[in-house]
């Protein structure tokens, strides 16, 4: 037996300290929280608004790129589940149940189970087939609010008022929501990044590069994806408790394909796999959103060729050039 | 001593090929149990429905006293039949103990555990060390599998196997594409190891296989056409006529 410490300080080949690894993440957070006092100087709560959400596209995204980025699973139905945690939430309020006592369970049980059951069937396939199963389980949930007549089917439903954190009144001003919504990221990059190294991590991150091998070395891989697809369905439906609460206002649209897209490029351009890429992707999809969509009326004519070229030139996302180098994945 | 794992008139067909025709064979504790037979005899066909890969068509497997022959590969390999792969089949993004360590916490309790870092569970480590240090690729464990050269890989591929503390190996073919030197140093690997953990043994390398099994078992067709010890079926003319004709086995034997 050799001396078991040596090598096993850095299994991950990883030469970067803890510091390091978590830098690029530390500097964006920072940054996200001067966000409300950068904004006072320019006298505007538009930029509060859309560093909202740019943190809640992160939040979704960085759901699906437990999927995406660690497990394999391309999911293209992930928005339904934003809109789930949003619809659960609009309708807690519509009926006078604004207590996050009873919304957030509402909305961690009914994702957790819708992505029990779809999951349950969708990971019985794999590859192509799992994107158009997991797409037309989004499509369903989307023809389902749009049908919800006493919540105001197509158009909508607008909220009188946001949820209540135990007579606080914390999510009523935008300052306590943006805080509320940042300090729920970070606990979720900080989860994401311990799930990534762990037991269950390593089992997925193994299952997606051979899931032949990690079968023969005793793992029910269908197990563990499912968990992973359950957490990851969760995790997008509290995104959908905060979109709800700061938008005021709910809509089948939020369940399209297209938002699911939207995820999706966001994974990509941030960084299928890594730290920090669904915290960049997002903040990078806003920015140029943003910034394209006042140049032209057909920003998006701009953008795709542009998330073409980023996919081509970067294949670890923005994250691959700011990251600290990690093993492949 | 009871047969630890018992295959009864195992068959299986794709299309009008029948690929294991009425196989049936055993393998004891403390043997090393050889199949042997030319390319396409069927010998990694019988290996993937043992392993579970592959449903057989009818027939029997009995491991440890339970009727497997339906049960998932997962569960096999949680009951301690443990398979290596003739095509490599590892985790490329992983490191070498990192490909250890995953088949080791296998063995080594739940692994739905969702935040303590897996790198710091050191009795898994140490599992994983053991398995690397027995097919002498402990100094490598910080390089990635990817980085291996091919004897390395399949030094590895064998580790990983052995990580999982299984109480039966089926190998396919553990010196495919390896040179002589390096086969013969798995072969003395697999010397030490066969007397404490019954092998069912695919192997084209002749000097392994003379070397290592108790038994050899002759697969022409998908068929068994002479099983004993390897005096006998060097002795076998059948088996000399269908396989072991060649001038460089004959060398050999
Ligand atoms: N999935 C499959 N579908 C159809 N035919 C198959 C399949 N797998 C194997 N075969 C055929 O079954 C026969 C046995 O193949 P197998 O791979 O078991 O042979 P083998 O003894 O392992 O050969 P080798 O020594 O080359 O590894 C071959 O004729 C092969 O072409
Ligand atoms: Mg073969």
């Amino acid at each position: 037996m050799k001396d078991a410490a040596a090598p096993l300080a850095a299994p991950h080949a990883d030469a970067a300290g803890p510091l390091r690894r978590a830098a690029p993440a530390l500097v964006l957070f920072a940054f996200l929280a001067l966000i409300p006092a950068l904004a006072e100087v320019w006298g505007g709560g538009y930029l509060t608004s859309l560093a909202m959400r740019a943190m809640i596209l992160a939040l979704a995204a960085s759901a699906l790129d437990l999927l995406i980025g660690r497990a394999g699973l391309v999911s293209f139905g992930h928005a339904a589940y934003v809109g789930l945690g949003a619809y659960v939430t609009g309708i807690f309020i519509t009926e006078g149940m604004a207590s996050v006592a009873l919304i957030l369970p509402a909305v961690i049980i009914s994702c957790a189970l819708f992505a029990f059951i779809t999951g349950a069937i969708s990971l019985r396939t794999s590859g192509v087939s799992f994107i158009m199963i997991t797409l037309a389980f989004g499509q369903m949930l989307y023809f389902g609010a749009s049908s919800l007549s006493a919540y105001g089917a197509d158009d909508g439903l607008t909220l009188w008022e946001r949820a209540d954190v135990f007579g606080t009144g914390l999510l009523y001003d935008n300052l306590g929501l943006f805080y509320t919504l940042l300090l729920t990221l970070i606990a979720a990059h900080v989860a994401a990044s311990a799930l990534a190294a762990s037991r269950f991590g390593r089992v997925l991150i193994g299952a997606k590069q051979n899931a032949e091998r990690v079968a023969a070395m005793g793992f029910d891989v269908f197990r563990y994806r499912l968990a992973a697809y359950v957490i990851a369905g969760v995790v997008a439906g509290i995104a959908g408790f905060f979109l709800a609460n700061q938008a005021e206002f709910v809509s089948p649209a939020y369940m399209s394909w297209q938002r699911s897209g939207d995820l999706i490029i966001i994974v990509v351009l941030g960084g299928m796999g890594t730290r920090s890429g669904a915290l960049l992707g997002a903040i990078a999809f806003v920015a140029l959103e943003e910034g394209l969509s006042s140049l032209t009326h057909d920003w998006r004519l701009i953008f795709g060729p542009l998330l073409i070229l980023a996919a081509l030139t970067a294949k670890r996302g923005i994250a691959g050039l700011v990251d600290a180098p990690e093993a492949r994945r | 001593m009871t047969t630890l794992l018992m295959v009864e008139h195992l068959k299986k067909k794709f299309g009008a090929l029948v690929a294991t025709d009425d196989v049936s064979l055993s393998l004891n504790p403390g043997e090393c149990h050889a199949v042997i037979g030319p390319n396409g005899a069927g010998k990694t066909t019988l290996i993937h429905q043992l392993s579970g890969k592959l449903t057989p068509d009818s027939g029997r497997i009995i491991f440890n006293g339970a009727d497997v022959t339906s049960v998932p590969p997962h569960i096999r390999a949680h009951a301690g039949l443990m398979r290596s792969f003739q095509i490599t089949s590892l985790i490329p993004g992983f490191t070498v103990l990192e490909n250890a360590a995953l088949a080791a916490q296998a063995r080594a309790g739940s692994s739905f555990r969702f935040f303590r870092p897996a790198a710091r569970d050191q009795a898994v480590n140490v599992a994983a060390l053991e398995a690397l240090d027995a097919v002498g690729l402990a100094d490598r464990a910080a390089a990635m599998a990817s980085e291996l050269s091919h004897g390395e890989k399949r030094a590895l591929e064998l580790a990983v196997a052995l990580a999982g503390r299984p109480k039966a190996l089926l190998l396919d073919e553990p010196m495919a594409g390896m040179g002589r030197e390096e086969s013969r140093a798995l072969t003395e690997v697999l010397v030490d190891l066969r007397h404490s953990l019954p092998i069912l043994l695919v192997e084209h390398d002749m000097e392994a296989v003379f070397a290592l099994a108790d038994r050899i078992s002759v697969l022409v067709y998908g068929r068994i056409v002479a099983s004993g010890t390897p005096d006998q079926i060097r002795a076998d003319p059948v088996v000399r006529d269908a396989y072991l004709g060649d001038e460089a086995d004959a060398a050999v034997l």
